[in-house]
């Protein structure tokens, strides 16, 4: 009953972008510079290295990858919920209880931005060439494992964004403390998890299951040891990781939702 | 102000993270003139400055164009110009105390930070006061574009996102090839932040990081003005 009045709301909101094709084309365009802008920062500091944290340039330029195409694609899904501080501040979040349909799907399809897949594409591309340059034992598996990791690591990035904003019910204004979260997550996961300290790393590796988006399905499609001693079938159980995250994801926002209270203006 | 705060720690662990991770793979564990505790001082201070400078813009301006509140502003008897940049310098005088100390403070405290010598404190103040100057004057025509396009969001945003590799936030600009290097010290980008963070950590001569920065602030400031002329003349208010 409810997925037609969703696939309309999101179509009308596509139509609508693609009104403006000029404004289209340049916000794409400047969502693949920012992302291209930390394929720059990887190159430069392989121009003075040969390795970081024990992984060669295209080692790395596989993690950043699946990382920034999981971000890419999280950023278009949950993207939008950086807009719930503003609509619990001025009291607009009871329009949306008002609706007989769940709030989260909401918020998801209001302001789907399409220009996001500018990300999308700078990791695409960058995914693309590491796999072409790197050394993998190509199979069933490893091919499933190209295709599952950044879906896996979207809804990874989508349940960190759902509770990070989440938060904000209790916060009001707690934007800033949200994106650390999730822009956070997004830097550390286009990194070899090696060249962050221990404490950092157990944080945002498994607190975080940021380490599962990029870093342990790139050990397993290059086949090689953790130099850190994780298990290797680390690397396949991303998807699990995911339902989980999700399954948690869902449990906090309904919990907040629950304990909302208007701001009262 | 607290979560902004936070922001900027959590962003000093993982750059520092990962520069340093780089230092140690280079040979000698240095790369040019950065060794560890250099690296470590230059991140915290970024993270210090980014705020106090003002790295990714503001779009005050922009919308005030676009919105038809600036002439408001034009038929106030003082220069817009000089009165928006009193503002910034107001601004960042806040920002001083709330967001270039505390990412400093906890740099030196936690981690192995470099100080300069005494001498040499004052200097990096006036190279931060002339990188607030220079990123006034950038914002300012950043914004200035939206007399002419009125919808200038795409300027904006190019601006914020490519100006933090320009101006040697992410990675010093000393760790890019030299051509590149060379053709950004052309610019005015690296007035912004790399010229305090090299006068901090007497990175090559101070007077010469000075001079480049207090040339960009006069060049910048004046080019500025003459914009903003022509500007006037362009306005037409939307609306009623």
């Amino acid at each position: 009953m409810a997925e037609p009045i969703y696939s309309r709301l999101i179509a009308a909101r596509i139509r609508g972008q693609m009104s403006y094709r000029l404004s289209f084309v340049l916000d794409c365009f400047a969502q693949f510079i920012a992302q291209a802008t930390e394929l720059v920062v990887i190159l430069v500091l392989f121009n003075r290295v040969t390795a970081l944290g024990g992984f060669s340039v295209n080692e790395v330029l596989l993690m950043y990858g699946l990382a920034s195409m999981a971000f890419g694609l999280a950023d278009l899904v949950a993207g939008q919920l950086d807009t719930l501080p503003t609509l619990i501040r001025d009291g607009s979040f009871d329009v949306l209880l008002l609706r007989p349909l769940a709030t989260l799907p909401q918020l998801m399809a209001s302001d789907v931005q399409l220009r996001r897949f500018g990300r999308v594409f700078a990791g695409l591309a960058t995914l693309v060439y590491a796999l072409a340059r790197a050394d993998i034992a190509w199979s069933p598996w490893t091919a499933l494992l190209v295709v599952v990791t950044p879906l896996a690591g979207t809804v990874i990035f989508a349940a960190v964004w759902v509770i990070a904003c989440a938060v904000c019910f209790w916060l009001i204004e707690g934007r800033e403390l949200a994106n650390m979260v999730t822009y956070g997550s997004s830097t550390f996961t286009s990194y070899p998890i090696t060249v962050y300290g221990p404490w950092l790393r157990r944080l945002m590796a498994f607190v975080v299951p940021g380490a599962f988006v990029a870093y342990f399905p790139a050990l397993a499609l290059l086949d090689r040891p953790d130099p850190l001693g994780a298990p290797a079938w680390l690397g396949w159980i991303a998807p699990l990781v995911a339902a989980a995250a999700a399954v948690v994801a869902v449990f906090t926002w309904q919990f907040a939702v629950r304990h909302y209270r208007g701001t009262g203006s | 102000m607290f979560a902004g705060l936070a922001t900027n720690v959590v962003f000093g662990l993982l750059r520092s993270a990962v520069l340093v991770a780089a230092v140690q793979a280079a040979t000698g564990d240095s790369i040019g003139d950065y060794d560890i505790a250099a690296t470590i001082t230059y991140v915290w201070l970024g993270q210090g400055l980014l705020t106090f400078v003002g790295v990714w813009g503001d779009v005050s301006l922009s919308e005030r164009i676009r919105s038809g509140d600036v002439v408001v502003d034009l038929y106030r008897p003082w220069n817009l110009q000089a009165a928006l940049m009193a503002g910034d310098i107001g601004r960042a005088g806040y920002t001083a105390l709330s967001r270039l100390v505390p990412p400093i403070a906890v740099g030196a405290l936690f981690f192995p930070f470099r100080w300069p010598s005494w001498q040499t404190l004052p200097w990096f103040a006036v190279s931060a006061v002339l990188a607030v100057f220079v990123s006034f004057g950038m914002r300012f025509l950043i914004n200035s574009t939206a007399f002419w396009l009125l919808d200038n969001r795409g300027v904006l945003s190019v601006y914020a996102i490519s100006g933090g590799l320009l101006c040697g936030l992410v990675i010093p600009l000393s760790f890019f090839p030299d051509w590149a290097r060379t053709l950004l010290w052309w610019t005015p980008f690296p007035a912004i932040l790399q010229s305090p963070i090299d006068v901090f950590l007497e990175h090559g001569s101070t007077w010469s990081v000075l001079g480049h920065q207090a040339l960009w602030a006069v060049l910048l400031f004046l080019f500025g003005r003459w914009v903003f002329s022509r500007a006037v003349r362009k306005v037409v208010v939307q609306g009623g």
